[in-house]
C-alpha cells in the first residue's frame, strides 16, 4: 500500500507535452503517489522553476516536502528509491546497470540525433534518419522475446523509452518520413502496442489529436514545414 | 569464486580516470588493459557495441559502459569500503544530478577549446563560468560529498589533469579564476586512489600538441 499520509508533499513542475515530464508522472502514478501538478509555460519561465531548478531553469522538477529534484532520470530513480511499491528499476545490479545505459542511451543518443530530422531536408535529412535507425536498431534487438525493455513487466526503460513511442513515433507523420516503419522495426511496433495495453500509460501519455496539434504549432512557430 | 574485473582504458581518458579511481577507492583488483583509440581491440568492439568507447568496465565477462554508470555499479556490487554514494536518496539525488551537469557541460565545452579552430577564447569563457557553478555548489566543504570523497568528486577530478590544456590553448588561468576548485583538487590527488589514476599534466599537454598538429590546428 503506498503511503499517502497527509506530510507527505509532492509536487511536480511539468509541461504536458514533454516526453522528460510525462515520464514522471507515469512514474508516479506506477507507484500510487499523490502529486500537484504545476503546468509550466516554458517559453515564460515561471520565478518557482528558476528557484527550485537554478542551474539548469529546465523542467521537469520534483518537489518532495518542500526539497527540489530535477534531471528526469535522477528523478525517477529517487521515486524508485522513495515510494518502493511497483519497483521500476530491477532488482539485480547488472540488470540494473543496463537498465541505467539503455535510458541514457535512449535520452542521449536517440532522442538527440532524432531532434535533428525535423527541420532537414533531402540528403541531410536521409543521412539523420539513417543515424536515428541505426540507433534504434539496437532496442530492437533488446526487445526480441520480451514483451517490454524491463522484460514480462514495463519497466525504468520503458518508461523512458515512451520518448520513442509517444514521441518520435507520433511526429512521423507531421515530418513527412516513417523514420520507424514497421517492416524494418517490427519489435518496436510490437512493444508500442504492448505499451498502449497498460492502464497506466494510456492515462499518462499526451492525448493524441492535441499533441499532434501541438506539434504542428510549434513547427509553424519555428518556421518549418511540416507535411 | 574470484571476481575477474578487467578494465579497458584509455591514460589520459578523464572518464577512465573516474573508474580507476572508483576501483582503487574500493580496493577491486583489476586487469588494466591500454587501448590504442585509432585501433580499437577487438575485445572493444565486442564489449561496447554501441558506442565502441572506453571505459569499459568487464566483470566476470559482463560489460559494463559509461564512466558515471560504472561508479554506480562499483558501489553497488562491492559495498564494504568507502561508500562513493550517499544512502540518503535525496542527497544520492543530488549527487547524480551534478555528475549528470559535469557530463553534459564540462568536456562538451572543454574540447572546444582545444579541438575546434577559432573557438578557443568563447570556449575558455564557458568554461570558467562552468567551473565557478562547481565552485559555488562545493562552498566551504572539504569534497563535494562533504567529509566523504565520493561520485561527485570522482565525476570531476579527472578534469584537473586537463587543467593544463584548457590554460595553454585557452590561454587561460583556472588557477585564479578560480582557486577554491583548484584547491579541492589538490585535496582530492593526497588521496592514493587520485594520485595514481591521473596522468601528469605535462603529458597530457604533449599529447594534445601532437592531436591539434595531426587535425591541421597547429
Amino acid at each position: 500500500m503506498a503511503e499517502r499520509s497527509n506530510s507527505e508533499e509532492v509536487k511536480l513542475l511539468g509541461m504536458w507535452a514533454s516526453p522528460f515530464s510525462r515520464r514522471i508522472e507515469i512514474a508516479l502514478t506506477l507507484k500510487g503517489v499523490s502529486y500537484e501538478f504545476l503546468e509550466q509555460d516554458i517559453t515564460n519561465k515561471s520565478s518557482l522553476l528558476l528557484q527550485l531548478n537554478p542551474v539548469n531553469k529546465m523542467i521537469p522538477v520534483l518537489v518532495h516536502n518542500g526539497k527540489p529534484i530535477s534531471e528526469s532520470l535522477v528523478i525517477l530513480e529517487y521515486i524508485d528509491e522513495t515510494w518502493r511499491d511497483n519497483p521500476i528499476l530491477p532488482q539485480d545490479p547488472y540488470e540494473r546497470t543496463m537498465a541505467r545505459f539503455w535510458s541514457k542511451f535512449v535520452d542521449e543518443q536517440i532522442y538527440v540525433t532524432a531532434m535533428k530530422v525535423v527541420g532537414k531536408t533531402g540528403k541531410e535529412r536521409d543521412a539523420v534518419v539513417e543515424a536515428t535507425r541505426d540507433l534504434l536498431m539496437f532496442l530492437e534487438k533488446e526487445l526480441v522475446g520480451k514483451d517490454f525493455l524491463g522484460g514480462k513487466s514495463l519497466g525504468f526503460v520503458d518508461i523512458v523509452a515512451t520518448l520513442v513511442a509517444f514521441w518520435l513515433m507520433r511526429t512521423e507523420e507531421i515530418v513527412g518520413v516513417k523514420v520507424v516503419p514497421v517492416e524494418k522495426f517490427p519489435e518496436i511496433h510490437r512493444w508500442v502496442k504492448n505499451l498502449l495495453g497498460n492502464d497506466v500509460i494510456k492515462k499518462c501519455i499526451p492525448p493524441e489529436d492535441e499533441h499532434l496539434k501541438y506539434i504542428r504549432a510549434r513547427m509553424e512557430k519555428l518556421n518549418i514545414k511540416s507535411a | 569464486m574470484a571476481d575477474e574485473v578487467i578494465l579497458l582504458d584509455f591514460w589520459a581518458s578523464m572518464f577512465g580516470m573516474r573508474t580507476r579511481i572508483a576501483l582503487a577507492e574500493k580496493r577491486v583488483k583489476y586487469d588494466h588493459r591500454e587501448e590504442d583509440l585509432w585501433n580499437k581491440s577487438s575485445l572493444l568492439l565486442e564489449m561496447n557495441p554501441v558506442n565502441k568507447k572506453i571505459p569499459v568496465l568487464i566483470h566476470n565477462g559482463k560489460p559494463v559502459c559509461e564512466s558515471l554508470i560504472q561508479i554506480e555499479y562499483i558501489d553497488e556490487t562491492w559495498p564494504d569500503n568507502n561508500p562513493l554514494l550517499p544512502s540518503d536518496p535525496y542527497k544520492r539525488a543530488d549527487a547524480k544530478f551534478w555528475a549528470d551537469f559535469i557530463d553534459k557541460k564540462v568536456n562538451v565545452t572543454a574540447r572546444r577549446i582545444w579541438a575546434v579552430k577559432g573557438e578557443e577564447q568563447e570556449a575558455a569563457k564557458e568554461l570558467i563560468e562552468i567551473l565557478k557553478t562547481l565552485e559555488s555548489e562545493l562552498g566551504d566543504k572539504k569534497y563535494f560529498g562533504d567529509e566523504a570523497f565520493g561520485y561527485v568528486d570522482i565525476a570531476l577530478i579527472g578534469f584537473y589533469s586537463w587543467f593544463g590544456v584548457y590554460e595553454k590553448f585557452g590561454n587561460v588561468s583556472i588557477e585564479s579564476e578560480c582557486s577554491k576548485l583548484v584547491a579541492w583538487a589538490k585535496r582530492c590527488l593526497e588521496r592514493e586512489s587520485v594520485a595514481k589514476a591521473l596522468p601528469e599534466s605535462e603529458k597530457v599537454i604533449t599529447f594534445i600538441s601532437e592531436r591539434r598538429k595531426k587535425l591541421g590546428l597547429e
